[in-house]
């Protein structure tokens, strides 16, 4: 996909109207995460229901579009899901913008799975994983 | 000017695909400077001020008469003042270490200005924090410039080092160099020019501007990576310690101890990049050729067209100055709801190619952030030089016109 195509079909709309971009009351687990290099920052928040799914989420932050569309589609498909499952869907995501994705993989992704043309454009994949790399950090805290 | 016989001299313009406006990061480079590398390698390469067989005496002396093209291109009074370093960071750093380091005491202070490139920030602060001293900001405007009555406010009889960039590698405006020496001066203290956006832009005497130290980068200019040049007056360097040590930079070495060689070469410890300065003497060449005065009309021309165009496009916001020619080829810019790194991806796809982000000088995205509501803390940063053509300016100022569009705004 071209930048300009992928950018109309899917970054702006998740960038300028996105649909969990506010705040989360009482979050069970809250983290922020940051690219340095560029300044994309958001805060990622999740709520669990006692069989550990992520019953609500959102995220609030400021940054380039890519971060922000990227963060918004991650909660989209991360939302009912079991800890395992979210971070599955965070592996394949990982591997879909490093280009060792198999179909399936980036079949799970859904309407994220547009992102995988990031794969070539080096200098902002970061800016496309940083919701699932804040996602991954926030369980390995819980963890820890 | 004849920017078509120019660019020809540019062997990458031949690819054809790319607006280059990120000259501020990196020039390109001619031909000449291509060949006076390849030249060297091919027919004079021996390790300079080792062989004392005539391919050896042949590099050293193509080494050294690099080392005077360039301290006649700055006006040193003398050649050995010329310290040839990898770039300008590395330039500072060595100032830090082996003057800062010695001189600064507890208690006393370093002036800076929130224009600096981080290159001109971190060994201060490195310095500010081993010593115990303290770093003083110089303000600028808001649109980027530094008045003398700033640079006077900051400097103090505890001052022993004031840093300042020649020009800023963000808004573009250049520094009272002149009167800040004076200033400093008058405190016993010494001036270290930033010269790595200045020295591309404007010719630079440093006698006459009486810096203290000069730090510059070889491509910037058009000259090659991984060669610049640190001037410094020979009463500073002399009383310096050496920065790093091993050999080609000694006088005579026992078991315990080692005396040090005279200057430049007891800053230039191993072996050195013969070539890159061969190169970096032939981009002097060049710019001589061309004449400063006409490379300056020109990127003063472009930002004019750029400045004038990005007027007119409604959620344009330009930083800086408002006359063309205080910008020295260097145009930072805003669209609003737009981040710099998706403005620069789009135009990317447009085949225009710019910098966005922070460009290295983060305290002064803070400062532009408040001071000039700016909605990220980062900025678009077109950079032009004289082989860039009228066209390009144009087609970049019509690709930012479309750039809310491309980001799905409905405007
Ligand atoms: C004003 C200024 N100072 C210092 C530097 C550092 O130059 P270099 O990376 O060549 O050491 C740059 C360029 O990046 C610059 O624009």
């Amino acid at each position: 996909m071209e930048i300009k195509e992928l950018y109309r079909e899917i970054v702006n709309e998740h960038n300028l109207y996105p649909s969990h971009k506010k705040e989360t009351e009482a979050p069970d687990l809250v983290l922020k995460g940051v690219n340095p290099s560029c300044g994309d920052d958001i805060v990622l928040m999740l709520k669990l229901d006692a069989e550990g799914r992520i019953a609500d989420g959102s995220y609030t932050g400021s940054g380039c579009a890519i971060s922000q569309a990227s963060a918004d589609m991650m909660l989209d498909l991360i939302l009912g899901k079991t800890k395992e499952e979210a971070l599955k869907l965070a592996d394949d995501f990982m591997d879909m913008v490093r280009s060792t994705a198999d179909p399936e993989q980036i079949e799970a992704l859904e309407e994220a799975a547009a992102l995988e043309s990031v794969s070539h454009m080096p200098a902002r994949v970061k800016c496309a994983t940083l919701g699932w790399r804040t996602l991954r950090e926030m369980f390995e805290q819980k963890e820890g | 000017m004849d920017v078509a016989a120019i660019r020809r001299d540019f062997p990458i313009f031949d690819k054809g695909d790319c607006i280059y406006f990120d000259n501020a990061a990196t020039a390109q480079r001619p031909k000449q400077v291509l060949e006076a590398i390849e030249g060297f390698y091919r027919s004079t390469n021996a390790n300079p001020l080792r062989g004392l067989y005539a391919w050896g005496v042949g590099a050293t002396e193509a080494y050294e008469a690099a080392r005077a093209r360039a301290a006649k291109a700055l006006n040193a009074a003398d050649t050995a003042e010329l310290v040839f370093v990898r770039n300008t960071t590395e330039a500072i750093n060595l100032v830090a270490y082996s003057y800062g380091l010695e001189t600064v005491k507890e208690g006393d202070e370093i002036a800076l200005s929130v224009l600096e490139h981080h290159s001109d920030l971190l060994p201060w602060q490195m310095v500010a924090k081993a010593k115990g001293a303290k770093l003083r900001f110089i303000e600028p405007e808001k649109d980027g410039h530094i008045t003398e009555e700033a640079v006077a406010a900051a400097v103090n009889e505890k001052t022993r080092i004031l840093a300042l960039t020649q020009v800023s590698n963000v808004l573009g405006t250049a520094s009272p160099l002149k009167k800040a020496a004076e200033l400093i001066h008058a405190v016993g203290g010494v001036l270290l020019a930033d010269g790595a956006q200045g020295l591309p832009h404007m010719r630079t005497d440093v006698q006459a501007l009486d810096v203290d130290f000069y730090a510059f980068s070889g491509h910037k200019l058009p000259g090659p990576m991984g060669i610049g040049g640190l001037y410094g007056k020979r009463k500073l360097l002399e009383k310096m310690q050496p920065f790093l040590r091993g050999g080609e930079m000694i006088e005579y070495v026992d078991r315990e101890s080692a005396t040090y060689a005279e200057l430049p070469h007891k800053f230039e410890a191993g072996t050195v990049n013969a070539a890159d300065a061969v190169g970096l003497a032939a981009a002097f060449d060049y710019i001589d050729d061309i004449g400063y005065e006409a490379m300056e009309a020109q990127e003063t021309e472009l930002v004019r067209i750029i400045l004038e165009g990005l007027k007119d496009i409604p959620h344009v916001q330009v930083y800086g100055p408002a006359d063309a020619a205080e910008h020295h080829g260097i145009v930072c810019f805003n669209v609003e709801g737009c981040h710099p790194h998706d403005i620069s991806s789009v135009l990317d796809e447009e085949g225009i190619a710019i910098r966005a982000g922070h460009h290295c000088a983060q305290p002064l995205m803070e400062f532009m952030q408040e001071r000039l509501s700016m909605e990220f803390r980062a900025t678009a940063r077109a950079s032009v030089a004289f082989y860039n053509t009228k066209e390009e300016a144009e087609r970049f100022v019509d690709a930012v016109s479309k750039l809310r569009r491309w980001l799905g705004f409905g405007d």
